[in-house]
């Protein structure tokens, strides 16, 4: 399994920490794990960086999950990049929002190791 | 489990209480890898040195509060992150604050109708007793306090009427 630079965006830095121990239990191979705290700085790190696949919660200070995502399509570095919103927030509503604008997939709060590998592995090619 | 918001004419306490405490129990299973349960007849508040708020707007309108001692909070941040990483208070207070936020989204979701129109605020937390709050809520109070390992864990919503 080759291995990937993800892009983990949530304003808790506890929650960046669960989704990354999440990621590796599903056996996602990580080359390296990169953090955001909010849609700007996500923003910025994909147009230095580049990356693989971006995790990104909705209800973040500065720039929001959804709003990221509809910014994302500007970045030259993020063509084609996976996003999957990881939230609390569950509506149909917000999951239509998430994937209008972008988002590959979407996984509600709480969640375990294994909705992860649901959600995760097929957005990067991969069977779970 | 959901329920139809349009039952208020029913106290929220009889409706929604068990629906809070079926949502912490979840949070915390599926979080922490723990299991709560009510603690019935519970005689005393446990001392609240650590409190994480989330405001709902919208729908359903009002905050829901999460509090514990500082032992307990520790504990959940070390069931959630491991405990070589869950010492400071920054961690500790960011544990607590995601576990409201999940607690407040998971409720909600549960009451049909109430998560398309009802926002969360990102969580807030309190370290210290020496506070009082006073809540622009004036409707409905639920509370339940959940045996979590050896000691106890506060979650309030307060509702705007």
């Amino acid at each position: 399994m080759e291995k990937i630079r993800a892009l983990i965006v949530d304003d808790s830095s506890v929650m960046r920490k669960i989704v990354e121990r999440s990621l590796r239990q599903a056996g996602v191979e990580l080359e390296t794990v990169l953090e955001a705290s909010n849609g700007a700085e996500a923003l910025t790190i994909v147009g230095q960086n580049g990356v693989d696949l971006i995790l990104c919660d909705i209800n973040m200070p500065i720039m929001d999950g959804l709003e990221f995502v509809r910014s994302l399509g500007s970045v030259e570095n993020a063509k084609g990049v996976p996003v999957v919103m990881i939230t609390t927030e569950g509506s149909e509503t917000h999951v239509v929002q998430a994937l209008s604008a972008g988002a590959r997939g979407y996984i509600r709060k709480p969640f375990t190791p294994e909705q992860v590998k649901e959600h995760v592995l097929p957005v990067l090619g991969k069977r779970s | 489990m959901s329920t139809d918001i349009s039952l208020e004419v029913r106290s929220h306490e009889e409706n929604w209480l068990p629906i809070l405490e079926l949502a912490v129990e979840e949070v915390f299973e599926i979080m922490l890898g723990c299991r709560v349960k009510p603690v019935q007849d519970a005689n005393h508040q446990p001392c609240a040195e650590f409190t994480a708020m989330v405001g709902l707007a919208g729908s359903l309108c009002g905050i829901l509060n999460v509090s514990c001692d500082r032992n307990t909070a520790r504990e959940v941040a070390k069931c959630m992150l491991g405990p070589e990483i869950a010492d400071s208070a920054d961690q500790v207070s960011d544990a607590l604050g995601e576990i409201c936020n999940m607690i407040a989204g998971n409720f909600k979701n549960k009451l049909a109708g109430a998560d398309t129109r009802c926002v969360l605020s990102v969580p807030t937390v309190i370290i210290g007793e020496e506070y009082s709050v006073r809540s622009l809520a004036d409707g409905d109070s639920i509370q339940t306090v959940m045996r979590f390992n050896d000691s106890q864990v506060v979650i309030m919503l307060q509702l705007h009427s």
